[in-house]
């Protein structure tokens, strides 16, 4: 007792040292913030250096010869577009004669340049007939040149592109333009022309059809399971089952997705469709745990105000409580989708670990998914690469940040505050 | 609004579910090696954009993933063409014949090096197999014939004095790597095999050599570094003492950072590895299922595409992506197999 009324008696000491945990405890908070922070806008910051030369292309301008003789009018895809562009370069650098010399000469401009060239042709006409200059890609080392990639102070034999060779670039006329091809193609071995729409494509027709079957499903669930479902050993025993199902390693769900979705259904490989189905069952759990945290927040009294009036349980789940638990039920949707977006392990199962130059056009055709194209590109031996596999993770984490946005514009639409 | 909501999923998921009925396949589909994986795109690609077929679906499952795959039935939902780093098992033979899969076209494009290298900025190592084996086994020879000791080697001059005394530190694939494989077999085995009581034991033991010549330290002397070759490549540029073990075409497209080291005296280069003197270089190959042709088209249009000069020539394509191409007469033999669509003999 004495001790109480002496502690009492010096209680300003203790209110000083109280305050001062407490100044203690904030400080640490924000110092752990700081950390954090730290750690994300490094992380970040080196991904978009890394990344932002992904956006820049290197073309070369050649000087073809159109004329009736390469290319006849009436049959212009007949023409050989490959060697147009060889006799455009040997007609800009006459010294290189040998085998080798032309092959290393040839080696600065894409493999894709003749397609590009018919292309050109095909879209304007009037181009035949004469000697045109072209603007063609250059290839993936030539680009790494330009950005720097690529030290012209290092010995010839331990960099990609000989003396001669850098010559003959500043001999070009080269220019650095927007790379819009990356957004247009799918992908390809040559960085140069790999971009990202199939592996874009992949993923949203895989989301798409994961929210399709685990937004419903999932939501139907929650509202059973925690509205109208008898408390017992059964809705225990689901219970216990859906939140150890959150946990379990998503490979297994791709193990479960290939002996049942493509053995048992004979479901085509590679597709959206079971790419979608697989990350359901992993994206399920996490919406049914939190859409039913999202109905334990709705007050009963909403509950009991609804039944009191007279509504069966039924109106009362569903015009009252049911919609002021949406915008939980959308968080946790969105969540457990943005989880599933970053998935390559179930997908590798299913065979979505591909390589996939056409874009998807539906659900059944074969694709690949945006985590797929990082890991693939991040295991490509060309130097090209590297910028490309950081590209990728930008537009993956603008896809991310996108769909969080769309979580926040559509809680703040439908929540109801007290 | 809620009732809302949920219709119009329900109106999403019906349109998915309803979807269009299963076409024939009319595209390739291929699976198999990561190391056979960028070979086997890019000639997937040029033949997309060179001929009307679509382009083929190339996955990327291992050697051995991609023959499980490859051999579990005939038909549209079975892949076509499996990629691998190594050679068709007999037990996989079986497995495929008891899937019905008889005739299978077996198809070698190429060799693929494995090298030793290190940083740019350190001195350019000269070893033997021999010197591999001691650096890196867990258990080594002591000098009396027929006793082994754990590895006590820590730096390099221990296992031979005329290499710099740096301390041993090797970064290498994880054992479910192809590449992993193909080291242990070719460079370990063969530097095991140097010491001549351990050749006459392949015979008496076969086992016990296995594991003696196969196995790698696990004291920190080896560091398996991932999958991922860019990752080695990187970090050997970051630790100048250190060695990585990766395929040729890492080494080639980074050559301003990385050099390969000379084994038993031949460097890594192209020419080397083509004529088979450098001694740590496989066969690569991918296997056809003979039943698809005419039942998938494009089959033999893609193998004429493969075995093409502009492909898997000297000069072609293949090589640019760091392909190590076989010899003249080997080519013309083996094109002539495959176009030929020849079965498989063991």
């Amino acid at each position: 007792m004495t001790n109480t009324e002496v502690n009492f008696l010096k209680g300003q000491k203790h209110l000083t040292r109280r305050y001062r945990a407490e100044q203690r405890f904030q400080w640490m908070g924000r110092a752990a913030i700081a950390v954090s922070l730290t750690f994300l806008v490094f992380m970040v910051s080196s991904i978009f250096w890394q990344g932002k030369g992904a956006l820049i292309t290197t073309k070369i301008a050649l000087t073809v010869d159109l004329s009736a003789e390469m290319i006849d009018p009436a049959n212009i895809k007949g023409a050989s577009f490959d060697k147009i562009i060889k006799l455009a370069l040997r007609a800009e650098f006459p010294e290189a004669t040998k085998r080798k010399q032309k092959k290393k000469l040839y080696a600065l401009v894409s493999s894709d340049a003749g397609f590009q060239l018919r292309d050109q042709i095909l879209e304007n006409p009037a181009l035949l007939g004469a000697n045109q200059t072209i603007w063609v890609s250059a290839s993936d080392d030539v680009d790494m040149l330009m950005k720097g990639h690529i030290d012209r102070d290092k010995p010839q034999s331990r960099r990609r592109l000989d003396d001669q060779q850098i010559s003959w670039i500043d001999a070009l006329s080269v220019k650095q333009v927007f790379n819009t091809g990356f957004f247009t193609n799918g992908d390809s071995r040559e960085p140069e022309l790999a971009g990202i729409l199939s592996a874009l494509v992949g993923s949203a027709l895989s989301l798409l059809i994961c929210f399709a079957l685990s937004f419903p499903i999932g939501i139907m669930s929650a509202i059973y399971l925690e509205e109208f479902a008898k408390k017992g050993r059964w809705s225990d025993l689901i219970e216990i089952n859906i939140n150890n199902l959150a946990a379990v390693p998503s490979i297994v769900f791709g193990l479960l997705g290939l002996s049942i979705f493509l053995n048992i259904f004979g479901l085509p490989r590679s597709s959206p469709l079971v790419g979608g189905m697989v990350l359901s069952l992993m994206t399920l759990p996490t919406i049914i745990i939190a859409a039913r945290a999202s109905l334990r927040a709705v007050p009963p009294s909403i509950r009991e105000a609804a039944l009191g009036m007279g509504a069966s349980p039924v109106q009362a789940t569903f015009h009252h409580v049911a919609p002021l638990a949406l915008p939980g039920f959308l968080t946790g949707t969105i969540v457990g989708m943005a989880q599933a977006l970053g998935e390559t392990a179930p997908l590798l199962m299913i065979g979505m670990v591909a390589f996939i130059v056409d874009i998807p056009g539906s659900i059944l055709e074969p694709a690949t998914a945006l985590p797929v194209q990082i890991f693939l590109w991040a295991d490509s031996p060309e130097r090209a690469f590297l910028e490309k596999t950081s590209a990728a993770i930008i537009a993956l984490l603008v896809f991310l940040v996108l769909m969080n946005i769309i979580a926040i514009i559509l809680r703040k639409k439908y929540e109801i505050r007290f | 609004m809620f009732m809302k909501t949920l219709t119009l999923t329900a109106v999403a998921l019906a349109t998915v579910t309803a979807a269009p009925a299963f076409a024939g396949r009319d595209q390739l589909k291929i699976v198999g090696s990561s190391t056979v994986f960028p070979f086997a795109t890019t000639v997937a690609e040029r033949f997309g954009k060179n001929t009307d077929f679509k382009t083929p679906v190339v996955e990327s499952t291992g050697s051995g993933g991609g023959l499980k795959l490859f051999c579990a039935g005939i038909g549209e939902a079975y892949p076509d063409i499996t990629n691998a780093s190594r050679r068709i098992k007999s037990s996989e033979v079986e497995r495929c014949a008891a899937n019905g899969i008889t005739d299978i076209v077996e198809a070698k494009i190429g060799y693929d090096g494995i090298v030793f290298a290190n940083s740019v900025a350190s001195t350019q190592f000269d070893v033997t197999l021999a010197d591999l084996f001691l650096a890196l086994a867990k258990n080594v020879p002591t000098g009396v014939d027929g006793e082994v000791q754990p590895n006590p080697y820590t730096t390099w001059d221990q296992v031979n004095a005329s290499l710099p005394a740096i301390k041993i530190e090797v970064m290498g694939p994880p054992p479910t790597s192809g590449t992993r494989d193909a080291f242990v077999e070719l460079a370990m085995e063969g530097g095991c095999k140097t010491f001549p009581w351990i050749k006459a034991f392949k015979k008496a033991d076969k086992k016990a050599y296995k594991s003696l010549c196969h196995t790698i330290r696990e004291d920190g002397a080896y560091i398996e570094a991932g999958e991922n070759d860019n990752l080695i490549v990187q970090k050997l540029a970051a630790n100048p003492n250190a060695f990585g073990i990766f395929g040729y075409s890492f080494l080639e497209q980074n050559s301003d950072t990385v050099q390969g080291s000379t084994i038993n005296g031949v460097a890594p280069e192209f020419e080397a590895i083509a004529e088979g003197d450098y001694p740590v270089s496989r066969s690569l190959y991918f296997y056809v299922k003979k039943d698809h042709v005419g039942l998938i088209p494009g089959i033999t249009e893609f193998l004429a595409e493969f075995t093409s000069e502009n492909a898997w020539g000297e000069d072609g394509y293949l090589a640019d992506k760091g392909l190590i191409p076989m010899t003249d007469a080997e080519r013309t033999e083996w094109a002539e197999k495959i176009t030929g669509l020849s079965n498989l003999a063991m």
